[in-house]
């Protein structure tokens, strides 16, 4: 049902990777995330230049009915957030794996990224509900 | 017990492609499409809501008038004026402690016969209150026959009456006002703060109905939307703002107590003794300054002391976070609460927040 594009990485918290050609990852929630949580009315972003360690919430998505926190998948820094989200959530809807990207970081080392679920074994993970 | 009901319009509600939650025991659509959108054509437009995990009861004999101004604390006394329409009231049913076992309204439909609308997550609660205390010669008739549907906003009151070609007599049907038509109940209710109704009707119509009233340009509109709906318009919901152990005056319900007779009514003694003693809280309406949203259980720290965020979500209509709160009696004005570690200014103000399309609190 939900759209789960081939060339990303996935973590088992609904977040998607892309490995960007700068070497830089882009973060967001997936389409079954955004759908699952309804409308977003507010999104707290991480700080530009925080150094987290993988798996460290660094930002919150906020539906009309829910609030979930959102996951560093790999360690290092925010380099960048999505400034736009901050008057239209409402990207992460129409959008979650374009215009509705959460931040980008610069990661401490690849290894990590070995351990992300790659397409299909993220629409597996979905079917197994 | 444990079985998840289904309302008449469950597989509508699937063919429609809603999603689904369980609420009081209850298969219930959550959201159709974008609950934000159901919300604005509610406030807007109009739209229709599957109600029938509520529970009606009907109350019949000689006594009933009775046993109601016994186990209601609001007086069912004022259903008696001579009307040509049914008379609704809205009213608390206490234990004897004065908490609140429900809120619901009741009909007086003739004057031996009342019908009572019953939350569904109290139902079993409440009908073991209502066996346990009444009079033999009253009878109790469940009406699993009827499914009930609220069409609300500005544009309820055409699209029902062009519906059901009653257009006149629906727009002469006052507030708090039902009437009968063939085995169609039509009461002027609801609960968003707009103009509205809550028709109750046979199970085997509540389809046609739905869909018929769809093609009016109703929109299906699911729980989601019906929570910020009531939050804007300020009415409470069973759990979140009350519950056994709160009483009516803690949950900004005085005005449903009806002390003005020496009529004795179940809980009533407890809220006399008390009254002055045990109102150290009071429930009033919240505003979040800044982004974020308020939600339920979140503290609240004011300088008479600590209280707690009994409903909090995101107000569609002010584009806002606004909830209610449960603080010291004599807190008022800006105060904190705590999201997530953060302190954060929220402003105590009196509900409700919106009402027929317009808000009329905003604090910027």
């Amino acid at each position: 049902m939900s759209d789960i594009p081939e060339d990303l990485k996935y973590t088992k918290d609904h977040e998607w990777i892309k490995t960007e050609e700068d070497g830089l990852f882009t973060v967001g929630i997936t389409d079954h995330a955004q759908e699952a949580l309804g409308d977003l009315v507010f999104i707290e972003l991480p700080e530009v230049e925080s150094n987290l360690p993988s798996g460290q919430t660094c930002s919150v998505v906020e539906s009309v009915k829910a609030a979930s926190d959102v996951y560093i998948p790999l360690s290092g820094k925010i380099v960048e957030v999505n400034n736009l989200l901050s008057d239209s959530p409402e990207l992460v809807n129409q959008d979650p794996y374009g215009d509705g990207w959460l931040f980008r970081l610069k990661a401490s080392s690849s290894v990590e990224l070995d351990d992300m679920l790659d397409s299909d074994s993220y629409a597996e993970l979905l079917d197994e509900g | 017990m444990d079985k998840i009901n289904k309302t008449y319009l469950y597989s509508q509600h699937q063919k429609l492609g809603a999603k689904m939650l369980n609420f009081g025991g209850w298969h219930m659509p959550l959201v159709y499409s974008s609950q934000i959108e159901e919300h604005h054509s509610v406030r807007n437009n109009s739209g229709i809501f599957d109600v029938s995990h509520m529970g009606i009861i009907d109350l019949i004999g000689d006594r009933t008038n009775d046993f109601l101004r016994l186990l209601l604390a609001n007086d069912v006394k004022k259903l008696d004026k001579l009307n040509k329409d049914f008379l609704a009231l809205y009213s608390c049913m206490l234990n004897l402690d004065g908490g609140i076992i429900d809120d619901l309204i009741v009909y007086r439909l003739s004057k031996d016969r009342y019908r009572l609308v019953l939350n569904a997550s109290r139902f079993d609660r409440d009908l073991q209150w209502i066996k346990q205390n009444i009079f033999d010669d009253i009878e109790i008739v469940l009406r699993n026959d009827l499914s009930m549907l609220a069409i609300q906003g500005p544009e309820a009151e055409v699209h029902l009456g062009g519906y059901f070609n009653i257009n006149d007599r629906l727009h002469s049907l006052r507030k708090f006002n039902a009437f009968e038509l063939d085995e169609v109940f039509i009461a002027r209710t609801g609960y968003t703060g707009e103009d509205g109704f809550e028709i109750m009707i046979p199970n085997e119509n509540a389809q046609k109905v739905w869909t018929d009233l769809n093609n009016y340009g109703v929109k299906s509109c699911g729980l989601g939307s019906r929570d910020t709906l009531r939050l804007e318009a300020g009415l409470n919901l069973y759990g979140q703002e009350m519950d056994e152990t709160v009483n009516p005056f803690e949950s900004a319900l005085a005005w449903t107590l009806d002390f003005s007779s020496e009529r004795n009514f179940l809980g009533k003694k407890a809220l006399q003794s008390s009254s002055n003693s045990v109102v150290k809280r009071k429930l009033v309406g919240a505003i979040l300054e800044g982004q974020g949203v308020l939600r339920n259980g979140y503290t609240v720290y004011t300088d008479k002391g600590e209280g707690e965020i009994t409903s909090g979500s995101f107000s569609p209509t002010m584009s806002r976070s606004i909830g209610f709160a449960r603080v010291p009696s004599d807190a008022e004005g800006k105060c904190k609460v705590s999201i997530r570690n953060n302190k954060r200014d929220i402003v105590l103000v009196k509900p409700p927040f919106v009402r027929n399309g317009k808000i009329i609190i905003d604090r910027n």
